[in-house]
Order: C-alpha cells, then structure tokens, then sequence
C-alpha cells in the first residue's frame, strides 16, 4: 500500500474528531435548553378573536407580501381551510362548526418560533437562527433550496417559492424581526389587532398572563397553554375556548424538542468513524491471516508429498542400484568363474 | 475483445437506441422547463409535500439500490472472498453511476442546484442528518470514482496511473465502507425528526438500522439482478473467468441475502414491539406494512434460502428483483406513502408526469451510461495486459 496503515488511522481520527467537535447536539446530557432568558412571544387568545382578517391585511404589508388573490376585507375566504404559503406568512382560519356562545372560534397559523427550531436544527447551512429576542429568521443568502425544513417542522409552516426558477427562496413569519422587532416595534399582527387577540411581551409574563385569564374565566378557557411544552415549547403560545384538536391543532407532538431527536443519530457519526476501521481492518487481518495459513499449509503439504516421493524413488533407486550392483557382481564372478574354467580347460589340454 | 467487430455489424436504429432516444429528448425538454420555470412547473410539490419522487425514488431509493459497490467490495476484499472478484468491478461500476444519478437528480430536486457546495464551504450546519448525507454521498461518490478508474486507466491505457490506482485499493474499500455505513443509515435518520408526519409503523428511532441493513439486502440482490441482465445483453463481453463464477456468485450472494433478510425481519418486529406498534397492524396501513414486510421481504428471504438449498439459480434471479421491489417499496413508504399520512387525501402527493419523466430519463442516462462503459472498458472480463496481474495484489 502507498499510504501506510498509521497514515490511514490519522485521517479518520481528524475525520472523528471534527465531526465530534463540530455540532450541538446535546446526546445523553440532561440539558435542557428553556429559551433564551427575556426572550420575547405573542400570546393568542382565540376567546378574543373575531376572525376580521386585519392581521392578515397588517402581515402582507409591513413584509412587502404580494397582493392576495381575494381582498383582506372578504370574510368569505374563512369558509375554506387554509395554511401558510409563500404570499402568507400567517393566516386565521375559522371553526364555526364548534358549538360557542359567542360565535365560530378561530385558529391562528403561523410560525410558532419554537425554543429549539426543527427548522433551524434540520438546516445543513444554518439558514435559520434563533435570535435572543425570541424570533425565528431565515437567511435566504445561503438556502440551497433542500426543503428538508418543511419536512421536519411538526407545525408545516415553512414554505417554498416553487415557481421561482432561479431565486426560490422559504417564507415563513419572522415575527417581523428585521422589519420592526429591532426598532422596538411590534410585529404588524400584534399591533393592528382590534381585539387584542395577541398579546406580545417576555414569554415569562405572557405565563403569567395566561394562567390569570384561565384562573379568572375558567369556563371560558381550557386549561392549557399551548406552546409551553409543544415541541419543547414555543415563543408563541395560544389560549382557547375548545381542545386544540378541534381547531386543527396538533396535541399529539411530544414535548420532545426536534433536536434532541436526531441528536443520537448524528453522535453514533464519531463512534462509527472510530470503531469500523477497527472492526473492518480487524476482519482482513483474520481472513488474511486465514489465507496465509490456508497457503502455507497447501505449500507445506506440497513439501510434505514432494519428500516423500522424493525418499519412495531414491529407496527405489538404491534398491534398482543394488539389484544393479549384484547382478554386476554376478556377472563378474561368472565371467571370472567362466575365464578360469577356461584357463583350466586349456591348461589341461595343453598338459595332455 | 471483439467491440469493434459487433459495434459496425450492428445499426444504430435498435429497439434500445430509439426507445432511449425518445426518452433523451423528453428529458431534456423537461431539463430545459425545470430550469426556466422552477420546481413548481414541472412538479405536483406543494408546500405540505416538500419532498416527492425526486428525493423517493432518485435518492432514497438511488441510493439503496447503489449499494451493491460497498458490499462485494467488503465481501472479496475485506472477508475475503476472492472466489466473488469478478463482481466487483460490475458493482462497482452501478455503484458509481447510481451516485452519480443520484446527485445529478438533486440538482433537479434542490432549489438553488448551483448552491449545492454552500453546506461545505459556506456555513457548515453540522446539526442537521442532510449535512452528514451530504459530506458522505460527496466523498463516497469521490471513492467510487478512484474505486473505478483502474477500468478507464487500462482502457485508456495509462499504465502507470492505473497501477498507482489500484494500491489504494483497501483503503478505499474500507473508506468507502464507512462512508456507506454512515449515510446509508443517515437516509433514514432523516425522518427521525419527523415522527409528527410518519406512520408510527414505520417511524422508529432504529430507522436508521432499518435501512442500513436493507441497503445490505439492496446491494446483494441488485449485483444479482444486474449479472443476470447483463449475461442477457453483454455476454459477449464476459470472459471465462466471470461466466464461471457468476453462477457462483449468485448463490451466494442468495445465500447471504437470506440470512440478512431474516435479519431485518426480526429487528422490524423487535422495534414494533419496543413502540408498542401491535395494535396499528390491523388498520389499513398496517396491512400495508404486513404486505411490505411478509409480502416482499418475507418471501424473498424463503424463495432465496430455497433457492440457495437447491441450486435453483432461476429461483434465485427472480427472488433478487422480487427484493429490489420490496427495497423501493419500503423507500416509497417512508418518504411518500406513510409519510404526511395524517393529511386530508385532497393534499396528498401523487407525482405529475414530468417528474416521472425526469426519473425515467435519469434512469435511461444511467443505461446509456453503463452500456457505453462495458462495451469499451475491462468490466466484465480481465484486461490482457492486467490478467492475473491484479489478482496476485488484491487490486480491484
């Protein structure tokens, strides 16, 4: 091999090592991550909420949105249930089905700006941040465009510019961070609000808040506050006459914030860098090691028949050798016997 | 070997080249209104649907089905079959072109194609399983180039490149084997942020294990399925050497598949009962989770141990593209069928036919590919020159 074993360990130790030192994620620790302190929310109340679309009206102006398909002041667009896209960062849906003294109650969909963001956890650029002050924002600079955010949000608010061919960027309410947050403005849903249906201010007081309107209408509320613990808990949080269900809110999503979700996953990374080369080279060494035992057997009984063949024909040989020795003996002697009897013969003759 | 001889004997107008040809300028009509118009002119995606065929059938299932490279690389140069080599070059060429399909179909999928390095060298968002996906299918797709270019290198006749090539070879092979480990299971990880959207049949937190070890079962059955189909179309390419193992390698790769399958089948049931699943089997999903399960997986797991019993090397053939269906079942399931499951049926996914026509043109590349490549370089058979040469290395 060129590059030596040590060489090769080297490498994967600085591959294991980055990807070990490289991420967040917080596997087998007890940490648990209660959103920045002082950071900021909305509460929705939808007790208070008449369904008169101003917010809607208020979200497509202060975020330069494009003009609606139907006029914001046409109620008739409540009548079909709807959900964000990417000419609605948030929108009001109506559930006139619930039976309600005061009339249909109402659900806001929007970005609920969640503590720890499945959006921003699932970002391989880091597109998404959560800031101190509580918003959720999108960086449009970096966004490859993957989608993989809208497949991990639990609340499917991200959106997508599918007919842009060459800037399609993700939509979603910024709590109008940029816009107005930083200039100590209030999100354009909040402050046209004829009702105050939401309710911005330190998530914190907004708790507080909430339990006093449940604790003072009890039969008006029901007692939850969702967003408190939903996904590990959201900057936004709502109140409402009815189970959320009803109203088309999911209560099956598990207080399990997104990352801690795929937090396992992303650890074993280090732990497979580390252990295959072991495991894997570990493997060849034995089915080497097998192969080499393999050949030397087959050499050592290839030796073993070559020897032994070799002592079977060298015995036949001496024994073809010896045979050939006597016979020569033989012959030597009957020759020898033969010339003397002639000798005798002759000498006979000649003394006769 | 004779390429000259059967290529100038032979028309272009063949029932393949027309058919291609067909699918070629259909593609690339739909190329041309992807990039002009954006996603939402040639897919059914919406903003509930983020993720359709593209990322279903191109990637997840692309993927799964490229897995074979890995997997005869890990049998013949890490365990030590050696009787299984002539595989290796064949998978390793799939393997090559599937990842290679699979990241041209991202430029397809993803918004901003163009942007695609921005997770590498812009802003590295090391939380999120994509980035992992990404940095592994980049640096695998790396390793089965320089896997493969001993085959261009003696084509080309570069000798000494060639030989520098295949030194790597085990370093690559266990890199590359990492790396399959790594976003194999990853494809799956994917979901684990979602359990809100998936079938609890099919979310579970060992969904990563899930598709590692199917990506396995993926691997052995498509380097079956893929000798068969090429003896049926090259066999004039094949040298003694692979006619006389393929046979070989098909029932053991049967065998293998048999014993992996059994495998995934228990751990499948071990997470159903670790979730507490039992009782969702009786709905329609579940039903349709048994269908995948014993129905694809299952059968395959009997047809390949019977066949691996008696020899039955037809037996064998048909169960390998019985699993490949089952594999791609199981990638649409997760990413597409059980996946948004809890939506109304008005905003479900069903792809419009230009995405299906992308897929199948991408596909069609890949054949086009493929043929050009085992026509023209040693895949199938030995180079001359390298005969034995590479043997006696453990090259590739």
């Amino acid at each position: 091999m060129a590059i030596s074993r040590r060489k090769f360990l080297g490498w994967l130790t600085a591959t294991g090592l980055s990807s070990a030192f490289g991420k967040t994620a917080h596997a087998g620790t007890t940490k648990h991550f209660e959103g920045h302190p002082d950071s900021l929310g909305v509460l929705y109340d939808n007790t208070k909420c008449i369904g008169c679309r101003t917010c809607e009206a208020a979200c497509n102006r202060v975020n330069d949105l494009p003009p609606p398909d139907r006029p914001f002041d046409d109620l008739s667009v409540l009548d079909k249930k709807r959900r964000t896209d990417a000419k609605k960062y948030m929108i009001i849906n109506k559930y006139d089905h619930i039976r309600n003294p005061k009339g249909p109650l109402h659900a806001r969909i929007g970005c609920n700006h969640c503590l720890e963001p499945a959006c921003a956890s699932s970002c391989f650029v880091r597109a998404y941040t959560k800031t101190k002050e509580g918003a959720v924002t999108y960086d449009s600079s970096v966004c490859v465009g993957c989608r993989y955010c809208m497949i991990a949000c639990p609340f499917n608010i991200p959106t997508f510019e599918y007919d842009s061919a060459f800037t399609p960027r993700i939509r979603k309410c910024t709590m109008c961070y940029d816009t107005r947050l930083v200039k100590g403005e209030l999100p354009g849903c909040v402050e046209e609000c004829p009702t105050e249906s939401f309710t911005f201010g330190r998530r914190e007081d907004l708790f507080k808040i909430a339990h006093e309107r449940i604790r003072r209408y009890p039969r008006r509320y029901l007692d939850h506050i969702y967003g408190e613990n939903e996904m590990g808990g959201t900057s936004w949080l709502y109140l409402s006459g009815v189970a959320f269900k009803k109203i088309g809110m999911r209560e099956d999503l598990g207080v399990t914030p997104a990352p801690a979700l795929t937090a396992s996953a992303l650890a074993s990374v280090p732990m497979v860098v580390g252990t295959w080369p072991l495991l894997l080279m570990g493997i060849y060494a034995v089915s080497k090691r097998k192969e080499k035992i393999a050949t030397e057997e087959k050499e050592q009984a290839l030796a073993d028949t070559i020897a032994q063949a070799k002592a079977e024909a060298d015995l036949k040989i001496s024994e073809a050798w010896q045979k050939a020795e006597k016979e020569k003996e033989k012959a030597v002697e009957t020759a020898v016997r033969k010339a003397l009897e002639e000798a005798a013969e002759t000498e006979n003759e000649e003394s006769s | 070997m004779s390429q000259e001889a059967t290529t100038a004997n032979r028309s272009f107008i063949t029932p393949f080249n027309i058919i291609a040809s067909i699918i070629v300028l259909i593609g690339l009509f739909l190329t041309v209104r992807r990039f002009s118009g954006g996603l939402g002119a040639v897919t059914n995606l919406s903003d509930n649907n983020a993720w359709g065929i593209w990322i279903g059938f191109d990637l997840l299932t692309g993927v799964a089905l490229a897995a074979g490279g890995y997997v005869t690389a890990a049998a013949v140069y890490i365990f030590g079959m050696k009787k299984y080599h002539s595989a290796v070059r064949p998978a390793v060429l799939t393997g090559f072109l599937g990842y290679a399909l699979v990241v041209l179909a991202l430029h397809y999928d993803v918004g901003r194609p163009w942007r695609l390095p921005y997770p590498f060298v812009v802003q590295q968002g090391t939380t999120s399983v994509l980035f992992e996906v990404a940095a592994c299918v980049a640096l695998y797709l790396t390793v089965l180039f320089l896997e493969f270019s001993p085959a261009a290198l003696e084509w080309l006749g570069l000798k000494r490149a060639r030989n520098l090539a295949v030194k790597f070879t085990l370093v690559l092979v266990v890199f590359g084997i990492i790396l399959s480990t790594l976003h194999q299971s990853s494809l799956g990880a994917l979901f684990l942020i979602a359990p809100s959207k998936l079938h609890p049949l099919w979310y579970s937190s060992f969904i990563p294990i899930y598709f590692f070890v199917s990506s396995i079962i993926a691997g052995l059955s498509m380097v079956i399925f893929e000798s068969t189909l090429s003896y049926r179309f090259f066999s004039s390419k094949m040298d003694e050497t692979h006619l006389k193992e393929k046979d070989d390698i098909a029932l053991g790769f049967g065998k293998a598949a048999a014993y992996v399958i059994a495998g995934y089948i228990a751990i499948q049931i071990m997470g159903l009962g670790a979730d507490n699943d039992w009782h969702l089997l009786g709905s329609l999903y579940g039903l349709w989770y048994l269908v995948e399960l014993f129905g694809f997986f299952g059968v395959s797991c009997l047809l390949y141990a019977i066949g691996a019993r008696e020899k039955n090397l037809k037996l064998i053939r048909w169960t390998a593209a019985w699993t490949v269906l089952g594999v791609i079942m199981n990638r649409f399931n997760v990413s597409l069928i059980a996946f948004n499951w809890q939506l109304p049926s008005s905003d479900r996914y069903f792809p419009s036919w230009m995405e299906i026509g992308i897929s199948v043109f991408l596909v069609t590349l890949g054949l086009i590919a493929f043929r050009f490549i085992v026509t023209r370089m040693p895949i199938l058979y030995e180079h001359p020159d390298y005969r034995d040469a590479h043997r006696a290395k453990g090259g590739s």
